[in-house]
């Protein structure tokens, strides 16, 4: 298969790729161009890693003065 | 390039046209989404119709933070967001009875705070478009184009000129530093709206393409887009702060 897909082209594809959303032969030769280029394959590695630190933020919980007020909520609607 | 990429678009929107552009009817929404609610939500749903105390609890001790987070991201005052989050609350309590179950619970319930956001924001001045997108920022670069060799080289045109880096070698403790995940912090919050609040929902609160569609009222494509260029400018500022180097 000829790999007409330049580097360039590849970084602007890859939300596409991770989310599985490119049409079946742009993704065939993205696969083929990954296989024989580190930079790209470095580049995707990147993005995944980003999006697994990104997930690290969420962080907060439910602090007691807001459970308070939510289960006040709560009652009064279970009341009415 | 150009054209390449200007044929994956019109095959995109030919498979998209299904997708609306903006929506603020809950009801609207959840018809045109498929049956989602599965086996823990309904069992939750169910013990919340017999208006079940601890059900209640699990499901704020779920989403709540979350909620306030996204409220956040439309008004600026945190107290603001925290009501909005309660009447949110409310508005699923009173709905629970009819609620069809046609959109996941979670999708319903963050749908619900997002139209109450999106108006108190309005009324603060505060709007965030997400339908009107540029469309040339789909064939904007995300990547320097100094990174790569120029489109008339003779050899690997197009081709990286600085390769990024393995990350593999970098100690999980660097990735996990406090100084990291302030940096990834304050570089979504530097982010344009529309793309901080879908990289928000997606890759921190963790939704699924289809509901921060729903949530958002905003197409695929658009939602990839903003995606695309918000997680490109993370791993950027991640680049340059853990290989600086580059």
């Amino acid at each position: 298969m000829e790999d007409n897909l330049t580097c360039k082209e590849l970084v602007e594809l890859v939300t596409e790729y991770l989310e599985g959303t490119l049409p079946e032969a742009i993704h065939l030769r993205m696969d083929h161009h990954l296989s024989d280029c580190d930079g790209c394959t470095h580049y995707v590695e990147q993005m995944r890693q980003t999006i697994r630190l990104t997930g690290r933020l969420k962080e907060e919980s439910l602090m007691p003065h807001q459970r308070d007020d939510l289960l006040r909520l709560f009652r009064d609607w279970k009341k009415s | 390039m150009k054209v390449f990429f200007v044929e994956l678009i019109i095959e995109k929107q030919r498979t998209e046209s299904k997708w609306f552009d903006m929506a603020d009817d809950v009801e609207y929404l959840s018809a045109n989404v498929p049956m989602h609610t599965n086996a823990d939500e309904m069992s939750l749903l169910n013990a919340l119709r017999a208006r079940d105390e601890s059900a209640f609890t699990q499901l704020v001790g779920q989403y709540h933070p979350s909620l306030v987070r996204l409220a956040r991201l439309f008004v600026q005052d945190e107290a603001v967001a925290e009501e909005l989050a309660q009447e949110t609350w409310l508005a699923v309590l009173n709905g629970i009875d009819h609620f069809e179950g046609r959109s996941s619970l979670k999708t319903w319930i963050f749908t619900i705070l997002t139209n109450k956001a999106k108006t108190r924001g309005q009324r603060e001045k505060r709007t965030i478009s997400f339908s009107d997108l540029d469309a040339t920022l789909q064939t904007q670069p995300t990547v320097d184009p100094g990174r790569f060799n120029e489109s008339n080289a003779e050899a690997w045109a197009n081709h990286w000129k600085t390769e990024p880096a393995s990350w593999s070698g970098i100690p999980e403790e660097s990735f996990l530093s406090h100084e990291t995940q302030n940096l990834i912090r304050r570089t979504i919050e530097s982010l344009p709206d529309n793309q901080r609040i879908v990289i928000d929902l997606r890759d921190v609160q963790e939704l699924s393409s289809t509901e921060v569609c729903n949530v958002l009222g905003i197409s695929e494509t658009n939602q990839r887009v903003l995606l695309h260029r918000a997680r490109a400018k993370v791993r950027q500022a991640l680049e340059d702060y853990l290989q600086p180097e580059h």
